[in-house]
């Protein structure tokens, strides 16, 4: 054991000796208070992709709902006023609640894992975007439960949403609830930044980056970027309805178009910050299930940088039928078609890797499959609507639907799907069936394309979106039923994997450290890992860390064991800089979003909550960041 | 199994600075968030401008000289926040204290200026959207302002606390520093566009 001239380290420390110190200093105390307090990623990541799943089964109850009224004509089932309500909670929970949080929460889980290091930058920090989070969910799912969910769609264009249509506070409340998933999201991202950035393993050099965290990365950048534009159409939003701010009123110099650029200013990324983590989830199991890498790592680099950039110039192609001028239209059609260049280039490099493999056909990879089928299918009506003239033909019909959601159920869905049954084993200590998951994959991939194939057909018949119900007389019919009918079966699916997953979580089959012999650092650590995650942090000297040739991966010491300690290192070669302290459990963060959401709440109702609700958050904040005097605080 | 050390980490420093640590990149984060806000706002303004007849709406251009006073005495506070930097650089806590108490004065300063900028403006928030987007830009960036006003309070209690010695501390006053700076420059296009655009 070494005394250096600070605190105690682990250079010459044994095994277990190590285990036992760096346990009582990073593991979080059992009992309320313990798990109210605790800022370690895998806890909080576990919460994060449990609620996110959560949200995904009552958005899909929902969905059923829908099925359920439209399967017939004429039905009486749900009334005009309350379906309303429906599409607009099902689109706003998939894309607010679902599927932006879940992709986060992978991360908040597996980055830190895979870049090595020991906790995610800023931990209270992501605690206090779990809880923020949680609050926006519980807010619209309350406000829905009493009957004053949000009712104008899950883009709430107004004039529909403004002050003179939008009566009560049905709008308001989709409006907060965008203030609480983009402050958690933001959050988020700027951790994920910083961890990638600074907590990188040494030699871990830009190049040899894992591609599911240079998809984060770019995602989080997307984030940046974008959230911004949503927070302030939702804030002009609720100034125009609380105090009669003017910004979407044409009656005195307003513009109800600008409310459509900021949303889809932010929109149309938003498509990418959910589809970019999936590439990422995709590129790692297709290199474990193939035993190779992925074909053209810095092409598929490229393309995800690209796809980024270009995710900002596309968004007015969501506004063709708004009237815009020729010129506009045909740039964005075209930036439009062009963003399906990187996306096709990452889909060549998967299948030449898939061609040199050997293939391993294991129920994570059959999703990576089943999403390469439905995503081609998505783009290519994709880049049909991209034209004007069919997009005006289409626009607002059920066209759009099949086509969205073959984009995003197909893009997203998915390969998180495979991700949950690639990387349970690392998150639970467990294996998910295998014959079980089979026959989830079968029930979801069929019941998915019986579904929303023949939704394509209704469009083009000229079904309009967001219909309660139709006429006898409409050709329609036939193909509802069947649609459907066929939802049923699709809910099946979920429903056995819900049970797969609950099943497994509890008695599973016990997992080893590296189940699939992949080859990225999370399997370097046990399954589940350890509450420090590495005994001793790992050094990288390849792409590949745990490659076949490799007997046990190459380890730094020197590391503190008497205070949380990690190492930041440079952000181009990942060379060390400093031993770093990372701060320690605190109840301060749940304190602050109570704060938080008492002062946002209330700011629906009156705009003085802003300045006196301010002054609890300040104190909170306060609580948080005032050093106790702890180890961790030294320097 | 026997790990393989291959680094030794021990002589790293416990605390790293500037670059080296996560609450600079941090902070540079929160700015580029904060910055495309900021952008955004202006670009708004801007839009509703080009629809518009005549600019500014029923309002003659707002008159100069809050404004002014205010940009003039955020330009100049650089100089004395570029010295607590360094000092707080240099890890001096005597001359690091000083410099804090001056920042936080000089912190209230503009909240005082903002006052007059309002009522500058020869419009309400409620009379049409040129009045729309003026107060919230103000608004938005008396936000900023306050919200660096306050951190510099807390961050000169701790300053005067026994926690003050210690690098983290100097490092949390370069991050606050460096957001004064943000504070300024995110002002300088403001500036010019409420003030300057509606006469051109
Ligand atoms: C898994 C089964 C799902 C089914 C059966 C389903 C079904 C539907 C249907 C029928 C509509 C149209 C409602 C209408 O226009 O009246 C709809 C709308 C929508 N869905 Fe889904 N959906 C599912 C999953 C998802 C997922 C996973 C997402 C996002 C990740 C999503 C996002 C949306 C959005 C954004 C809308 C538009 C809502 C609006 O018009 O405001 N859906 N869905
Ligand atoms: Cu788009």
């Amino acid at each position: 054991m070494t005394q250096d001239g600070d605190g105690l380290r682990d250079s010459s420390m044994e095994g277990s000796e190590l285990h036992r110190r760096l346990t009582a200093i990073w593991s979080t105390p059992s009992g309320l208070w313990g798990a109210l307090s605790t800022v370690d990623h895998k806890i909080i990541g576990r919460r994060y992709v449990t609620t996110a799943f959560v949200f995904l089964a009552l958005g899909g109850v929902l969905s059923l709902l829908i099925r359920l009224q439209l399967a017939q004509p004429e039905a009486r089932f749900i009334g005009p006023d309350r379906y309303n309500q429906i599409f607009t909670m099902h689109g706003t929970n998939m894309m607010f609640l679902f599927a932006v949080p879940v992709m986060q929460a992978m991360a908040i889980y597996l980055v830190p894992l895979m870049v090595g290091t020991r906790n995610i930058a800023f931990p209270r920090l992501n605690a206090f975007s779990y809880w923020v989070y949680l609050a926006g969910g519980l807010l619209l799912w309350i406000a829905f439960a009493v009957d004053t969910g949000p009712d104008v769609g899950w883009f709430a264009y107004v004039p529909l949403a403004g002050p003179e249509y939008g009566a009560g506070k049905r709008a308001d409340i989709w409006a907060q609830m965008i203030t609480f998933t983009e402050v958690s999201a933001l959050a988020v991202a700027v951790e994920i930044v910083v961890t990638v950035f600074k907590q990188r393993a040494p030699g871990m050099s830009l190049d040899r980056i894992p591609l599911f965290v240079w998809s984060m990365l770019v995602t989080s950048f997307l984030v940046i970027m974008a959230m911004p534009a949503i927070m302030v159409a939702s804030s002009s939003l609720i100034l125009d309805r609380l105090v009669g701010t003017h910004f979407f009123n044409p009656a005195e110099g307003g513009d109800v178009l600008l409310w459509q650029h900021l949303f889809w200013f932010f929109g149309h990324p938003e498509v990418y910050i959910i589809f970019l983590p999936a590439v990422g989830m995709v590129s790692t199991i297709v290199a474990t299930f193939t035993r190779r890498p992925v074909f053209g790592y810095l092409g598929m680099v490229m393309a995800l940088i690209a796809t980024g950039v270009l995710a900002f110039g596309l968004w007015v192609h969501h506004m063709f039928v708004a009237g815009l001028p020729r010129l506009g239209e045909s740039f964005f059609t075209a930036s439009s078609m062009a963003i399906a260049v990187p996306a096709g280039l990452q889909i060549f490099c998967w299948l030449a890797t898939m061609w040199a493999g050997r293939p391993v056909f294991k129920t994570p990879f059959l999703f990576v499959i089943g999403f390469m089928v439905i995503f081609v299918i998505g783009g290519l009506t994709g880049v049909m609507v991209a034209s004007v003239p069919f997009d005006t033909q289409v626009h607002d019909t059920y066209f759009v639907v099949a086509h969205f959601h073959y984009v995003l159920v197909g893009g997203a869905v998915f390969p998180l799907l495979g991700a949950v049954y690639y990387w349970f084993p690392k998150f639970t200590g467990r294996m998910m069936s295998e014959t079980l998951g089979r026959w989830i994959f079968g029930l979801i991939f069929t019941g998915f394309n019986l579904t929303f194939f023949p939704m394509h057909i209704l469009g083009l018949q000229g079904m309009p979106r967001r219909i309660y119900t139709y006429q006898p007389e409409m050709p329609w019919s036939g193909l509802n039923l069947f649609i459907s009918l066929s939802a049923v079966i699709l809910a099946l699916g979920f429903l056995l994997f819900f049970v797969d997953a609950i099943r497994s979580a509890r008695s599973g089959s016990l997992a080893p450290a590296n189940p699939w012999g992949a080859r990225t650092l999370e399997w370097a650590t046990s399954s589940p890992p350890p509450p420090y995650n590495f005994a001793r942090l790992p050094v990288v000297d390849r792409l590949d860390p745990l490659s076949d040739d490799i007997e046990a991966v190459p380890v730094a010491s020197g590391l503190r064991v008497d205070r949380r300690e990690l190492l930041t290192s440079s952000v181009v070669h990942a060379s060390p800089e400093a031993r770093e302290a990372s701060p320690g459990d605190s109840i301060w963060p749940l304190w602050a979003a109570l704060a938080s959401t008492l002062m946002l709440i209330w700011s629906i109702f009156s705009p003085w909550a802003v300045v006196w609700g301010s002054i609890p958050l300040a104190i909170t904040l306060i609580g948080w960041f005032w050093p106790k005097g702890v180890p961790e605080d030294e320097a | 199994m026997k790990d393989k050390v291959v680094i030794d980490l021990a002589h790293l420093p416990p605390h790293g600075l500037g670059t080296a640590s996560q609450s600079w990149w941090g902070t540079l984060a929160f700015m580029l968030i904060e910055g495309t806000g900021f952008a955004l706002a202006i670009v708004v303004y801007l839009y509703l401008m080009s629809l518009a007849p005549q600019w500014p709406l029923d309002a003659a251009p707002p008159d100069l000289v809050a404004g002014t006073t205010l940009t003039v005495f955020l330009v100049l506070s650089v100089l004395p926040n570029i010295l607590v930097n360094r000092w707080a650089r240099q890890q001096d806590l005597r001359k690091v204290r000083i410099g804090l108490i001056v920042m936080s004065l000089v912190g209230i300063v503009p909240l005082i200026l903002r006052a007059f900028e309002f009522p500058a403006m020869h419009i309400k928030w409620d009379q049409n959207a040129y009045g729309s987007i003026v107060w919230v830009m103000l608004g938005l960036h008396t936000t900023h302002i306050l919200t660096d006003l306050v951190e510099t309070l807390v961050l000169t209690c701790l300053m005067f606390s026994r926690h003050a010695d210690n690098p983290r501390r100097f490092g949390d006053v370069n991050d606050n520093a460096m957001y004064w700076n943000f504070v300024v420059a995110t002002w300088l296009p403001m500036y010019a566009c409420l003030y300057w655009v509606p006469r051109l």
